[in-house]
């Protein structure tokens, strides 16, 4: 392997690392604020890319513009799924249950888009996706650097909404102690449904960031759900700083391991890391010891 | 009562004993197979999950790995194809503890919805490795030695394997839920820090619990490459796998003896029905997903515990009749 290619292989991995950043850190975000693991984030994320494919190819929208549709339509689809089933789930096996309900919902959201879509892949396209340039004899794709700037853009947003406003702060508090929250007048319902809804309206862009770059159909769902949950297990689940280290490391090895040693198996780099990780640190590299033993 | 119980046991038994004796049409006989199948894997992964509280939804690992053990040794043994194979089940269920082990030993050191999580990326692992390893034969698949069994003999000799695992299961399920080591499992269910602060050795328990559970789903998945003759990796390590044996645990009652046999005779069935009727997978997909959804949400504990409350209330009612109407004879007697 020459220099060159690790570093092709390090910057693509920081690019392509940012987008899973942006989706492992909604399922994280849902996490830390409910106690709910979304299984069905997966899923979720191949529907924001159907839906950027159909804009593009019935009605001829750029995938980039189309956010400004499919992250709304997203976000309700998150509010429906939590008033529906996720609300209703309590006690103290409510995480467990959680991930057996959103498996559900995955399920039928996987049976609707077979049958709307059809089980053959497809990829969105647009002029940027299959282009690139060069700088200093390295290539970087133009979808690759337009979804770098695009999760950017959003996480910064994300945080900045986290830390510098006062529906923030409730979603801070409600991260640290729900009861707490609850004495000191925050309608922790009210902010977990929002929070749920924001979690899912982020995969819309990471779905059609991911379906510009890789051609999909709904059991793609399957792979990129076990990735996301071993990017957030490994940043420690409910850590929003973690989820995004966690998530640009681990693509980032990935394609390393790609370039210096086989892309097929690559993706086991994913499960040796995590076996590393668990064996020293069973909470993850950011997670609080005992904040959250059930 | 406890005679009645066991009665009804042995009705079920001669049922099943029964069944490819009175129904010859290998159609339903393909069906019989499937539902033990299932039974004999939800109940193992009851055995574990229900017991401990662990939920796993992983097993369909050790399905496959069963079922990867059934091909490949008969393959390279060049066996002949027949009976003989049959000695290569209980091997499949070995090996998935040979995997089971060094699995487990890793994710059984988190809790919880982490363990949940953790089982599933293990499951996809190993999948991933089925697809791109060598020796599989990757996407293409393997073929098993053809068996040359008449059409309408075929199914029986896998169907009375397939029986004697789920009795197998079944007693030993029944003999771990009597047992010191099954009380520590629910131990562990129920608090399993003060079952350590006890003196439970919590994760030797976990772990023999654990690869209990996975030997008899790796029998399960050879007996399946078996009758099946041709093997996948993306059906035989099949996601739908892990959370279909959890929906039947539940939908029958989780952590009991006979709700998960129950949960899997009447949801295996229903579904190789639906697929021999309408053969339209995404339709069953979203069938399967709202059942599930109504199962969880509505009747958390399994139709089973849900009926056994009505039954026992009712029992305790009468009970309180008879005993309430014996103590005013008594104390007229006394008078």
């Amino acid at each position: 392997m020459n220099g060159t290619a690790l570093i092709q292989a390090l910057l693509d991995g920081v690019l392509t690392g940012s987008v899973y950043a942006l989706m492992a850190t909604g399922l994280t975000l849902i996490f830390g604020v409910m106690d709910i693991i979304n299984v069905a984030q997966g899923i979720l994320v191949i529907l924001g890319a159907y839906l950027s494919y159909a804009l593009t190819v019935h009605l001829g929208i750029d995938p980039f513009v189309g956010l400004l549709i499919t992250i709304p339509t997203l976000f309700v689809v998150g509010i429906v799924i939590e008033r529906a089933f996720i609300g209703r789930l309590k006690g103290p096996e409510k995480t467990a249950m959680s991930i057996l309900v959103t498996y559900a919902v995955s399920l039928l959201i996987e049976g609707a888009l077979n049958m709307i879509f059809s089980v053959n892949d497809v990829q969105i396209s647009a002029w940027y996706v299959d282009r690139s340039f060069r700088v200093f004899g390295i290539y970087i794709a133009y979808i690759y650097l337009f979804g770098f700037i695009l999760a950017a853009v959003l996480l910064t947003a994300l945080y900045f909404m986290l830390y510098r406003t006062r529906f923030g702060a409730s979603v801070r508090a409600s991260l640290a102690d729900q009861t707490a929250a609850a004495l000191v007048g925050i309608d922790v319902r009210r902010v977990s449904t929002i929070c749920f809804g924001i979690g899912v309206a982020v995969t819309a862009a990471g779905g059609m960031v991911y379906g510009a770059t890789n051609s999909f159909n709904a059991s793609t769902s399957y792979d990129l759900i076990s990735r996301l949950l071993i990017i957030i297990v490994l940043g420690g689940m409910g850590s929003l700083g973690g989820a995004l280290v966690a998530a640009i490391a681990m693509i980032t090895i990935e394609d390393i391991v790609a370039v210096a040693w086989s892309p097929v198996w690559s993706t086991l780099s994913f499960f040796l890391v995590l076996v590393i990780v668990l064996s020293v640190r069973p909470q993850g590299l950011f997670g609080k010891q005992s904040a959250r033993v059930a | 009562m406890f005679q009645k119980k066991n009665l009804l046991w042995l009705v079920a038994l001669a049922v099943f004993l029964a069944f490819p004796l009175v129904v010859t049409n290998p159609t339903y006989t393909t069906i019989g197979v499937f539902t033990l199948l299932f039974m004999a894997c939800t109940s193992s992964w009851n055995m574990f999950s229900g017991y401990s509280g662990y939920i796993a939804l992983g097993s369909g690992a050790f399905y496959g790995v069963g079922a990867y053990t059934m091909a490949l040794c008969s393959l390279h043994w060049h066996m002949a194809a027949g009976a003989a194979m049959f000695w290569l089940v209980p091997l499949g269920g070995l090996l998935a503890v040979l995997v089971a082990i060094p699995v487990g030993w890793v994710v059984l050191r988190v809790r919880r919805h982490t363990f949940v999580v953790i089982t599933i990326a293990v499951f996809f692992v190993a999948q991933l490795s089925a697809i791109n390893a060598g020796f599989t034969g990757g996407t293409a698949g393997l073929s098993l030695p053809f068996i040359t069994w008449g059409a309408s003999y075929y199914n029986v000799p896998f169907y009375y394997v397939a029986l004697a695992i789920v009795i197998f299961i079944t007693a030993l399920s029944a003999s771990v839920r009597r047992s010191r080591f099954g009380l520590q499992l629910l131990a562990i269910r129920d608090d399993e820090d003060r079952a350590l602060g006890l003196g439970v050795k919590v994760a030797a328990v976990k772990l023999t619990g654990f690869s209990m559970s996975a030997f008899v789903i790796g029998m399960c998945g050879a007996l399946y490459a078996m009758f099946i003759g041709q093997i996948y990796p993306q059906f035989v390590f099949d996601p739908l796998f892990d959370i279909s044996i959890a929906l039947m645990a539940f939908l029958g009652g989780l952590g009991t003896l006979v709700g998960p046999l129950l949960g899997a005779l009447v949801l295996e069935s229903l579904q190789q029905y639906l697929t021999v009727s309408f053969s339209n997978g995404s339709l069953y997909l979203i069938l399967f997903g709202s059942l599930f959804l109504i199962v969880i949400l509505f009747m958390p504990q399994g139709v089973v515990v849900a009926l056994r409350d009505r039954w026992t209330k009712k029992d305790e009612r009468e009970r309180d009749a008879v005993a309430s109407n014996e103590t005013t004879l008594m104390a007229s007697g006394t008078k």
